[in-house]
């Protein structure tokens, strides 16, 4: 089964969605820590009234994690959960 | 000055506060006893028989995760440091970005009960199992160290016990409370106590939230500008130069800092998907999609959460004060309860010292039941009965384990007392992101991986995570250390990740290289890969 075409583009269309998504939030996660680490400067610089940017990226990587897991959530209910299915039902027989 | 500012003599009333939190323990005792009614088997005590739902299974694991740490340690962080105690907020919500895309479903396709049946499925079973049920045991171990402490300065503010005994004697109490609850209710009953808590802790948590803005008549720049006032007040020098809106005040000091900052992100972000309580809760749900949706309820109120604590924090710092904060006994981990005293008095107080408490009782309750899985799942059936235990075995020893688990807590908890808790939390993930994580991604999607690179992984992970915690400032040479009075530091970082979690990951790759030679099971790799996405061959939930 692990070589047939169905699972292989089950596979690679997870794998195409999960690690480039893991390698943004990571390195965008990684770049926030870092501007917080080495420029705080930068960070406290004023927005508006005492908001300043430091703020509104933390609320940042808020606002991300939220998008990715929506995002997530539509892609794998529409290209991941029927394959899985189909591929079950081909080994296991029809489920209940 | 308030009476609070001259050391929080009279804060609250503590017959209230234990009758509040006595009428929590009793309902959810009672949960848990309806719960144990029908725990029969092995797969009851440890996964609740995987019959939750998604949204039942996503508020336990809010329930699971968002520990006194995260209330108590995150809402006095910011209101004592100010930014840089937000960054553990964010390190704790990204991270679930990890188990979401990479771990979760994957997980619930391939375990039955602990993370190290995931990693048996292809590769050794009992080295392997060995191995991950220690590294489980000890990152549960870091985890209930934290918690016991947070319940030893919570009770201490609540009940005004200024004394070690006293404080100790706490600690004491609520060890055995958890070893009740577990032994009683097993993984069902904990799971209801997680809901109930969750539940309870958002909506308290929300409800200061509400309260904080309309002091201000929600104006959060307004709170901001108050916040920094009250901080530059202080009587305390180094704490009235702090710029609380901007990151720095407590990393920012010198290169050395912001080195143990970058650190203390990086196990943060990864540490999440390899905790052992979080990964098991994976288990107590039907299929994979289950999983999915439970992590995805748990972002949303887990990340509801984080953005309140970030207004309670700079709220502590404006109603509270630091000076008020830091001369109460539990130190900065008593700004969130003083704040809810501001905010709505005596029974308002005693109201969200009761959640914090169950708070507690509920995370070690889970942490319990995970380590004592591993133990006797892991250890004890494969390793030396060498899977000749029957599952009431099994279940025997893990009731066994969990006292003995209890009890070490408590010593541990005594010990560490008055340390930040987000603190000595960070450090059970440092240990979970670089013990267990690399290993856990590797045999999912790796298929070269093998034993003797998850065995390099994970031993080499923990050994060098715990020898580096145990060298640094956090546990000798510092005035906030464990063992203030010894200096046997040679670690400049309190936080190990930046080196132990790179280490662990490179040792799975050196490792797999140098065990190239032995041939592993080439079919069992391809049963797991199709079995992890598809969930072919997953034991179906049954019904009782």
């Amino acid at each position: 089964m692990q070589e047939s075409p169905e699972f292989q583009e089950l596979r690679s269309r997870l794998r195409r969605f999960v690690f480039p998504v893991t390698a943004f939030f990571l390195a965008w996660y990684a770049l926030y820590v870092l501007l917080a680490t080495y420029a705080d400067e930068f960070m406290a610089t004023k927005v508006i009234g005492n908001i300043n940017v430091g703020l509104i990226l933390g609320l940042g990587q808020f606002v991300t994690t939220f998008v990715i897991t929506a995002v997530y959530v539509k892609f794998a209910g529409r290209e991941l959960d029927p394959r899985s299915a189909a591929i079950r039902e081909e080994l296991e027989g029809p489920q209940q | 000055m308030t009476v609070l500012a001259q050391g929080g003599a009279d804060v609250g009333n503590p017959i209230l506060n234990i009758a509040i939190f006595v009428a929590f323990v009793v309902i959810t005792m009672g949960l848990v006893i309806k719960a144990s009614r029908t725990t029969k088997k092995a797969s009851d005590f440890y996964t609740g028989g995987g019959q939750f739902s998604g949204p039942q299974n996503g508020f336990a694991i809010a329930g699971d995760y968002l520990s006194a740490a995260s209330f108590l340690g995150i809402a006095g962080a910011i209101a004592v440091y100010g930014y840089d105690g937000f960054l553990y907020s964010i390190g704790f919500l990204v991270a679930w970005l990890v188990a979401l895309l990479l771990v979760a479903e994957l997980l619930r396709n391939t375990g039955r009960f602990t993370m190290a049946d995931v990693l048996s499925f292809r590769l050794k079973e009992r080295p392997v199992r060995m191995a991950a049920a220690l590294s489980t045991l000890a990152v549960s171990l870091f985890y209930l160290l934290a918690q016991m402490a947070g319940a030893g300065g919570l009770v201490a503010l609540l009940l005004d016990i200024e004394g070690k005994v006293g404080q100790a004697i706490v600690v004491a109490v609520v060890g055995v409370l958890m070893i009740v609850y577990v032994l009683i209710g097993g993984m069902k009953g904990t799971t209801y106590v997680q809901m109930v808590k969750a539940v309870l802790l958002v909506a308290g948590a929300g409800l200061m939230f509400v309260l904080v803005l309309f002091a201000v008549r929600g104006n959060f720049s307004q709170l901001l500008a108050d916040a920094q006032a009250m901080v530059s007040s202080s009587s305390n020098e180094a704490v009235a130069q702090r710029d609380v809106l901007a990151p720095g005040a407590k990393y920012g000091i010198s290169n050395m800092t912001q080195i143990d900052f970058l650190s203390l992100g990086i196990a943060l972000v990864l540490g999440t998907a390899g905790l052992p309580h979080v990964l098991m809760r994976f288990y107590t749900v039907p299929t994979a999609k289950e999983a999915r949706r439970s992590v995805t309820w748990a972002i949303a109120l887990i990340g509801a959460f984080y953005l309140f604590t970030l207004v309670l924090g700079y709220g502590a710092a404006k109603m509270v004060g630091p000076d008020a904060i830091l001369g109460a006994p539990g130190k900065e981990n008593a700004a969130a309860p003083l704040l809810a005293f501001e905010l709505g008095g005596t029974v308002f107080l005693a109201i969200i010292s009761a959640v914090a408490f169950a708070t507690i009782l509920a995370v070690v309750a889970g942490l319990a039941i995970t380590a004592s899985a591993s133990f006797a799942h892991d250890i004890y059936a494969s390793v030396i009965k060498r899977g000749n235990a029957t599952e009431d075995e099994q279940v025997r020893v893990s009731r066994i384990t969990v006292v003995v688990i209890g009890l070490v807590a408590i010593v541990l908890g005594i010990l560490a007392m008055g340390q930040n808790i987000a603190f000595l939390v960070a450090l059970a993930f440092a240990v979970a992101a670089s013990a267990n994580l690399p290993t856990l991604l590797y045999s999912l999607f790796w298929r070269k991986f093998n034993t003797t690179g998850a065995l390099f992984s994970i031993y080499g992970g923990l050994i060098s995570c715990l020898v580096l915690i145990v060298f640094s400032p956090a546990v000798s040479g510092a005035p906030s250390a464990m063992f203030p009075n010894v200096d046997f530091s040679w670690f400049p970082l309190s936080n190990p990740g930046i080196v132990s979690i790179p280490l662990a990951f490179a040792l799975g790759i050196v490792g797999t290289y140098v065990g190239r030679r032995k041939q592993e099971d080439r079919y069992k790799q391809a049963e797991m890969e199709v079995r992890s996405l598809t969930g072919v061959g997953v034991e179906k939930a049954v019904s009782h």
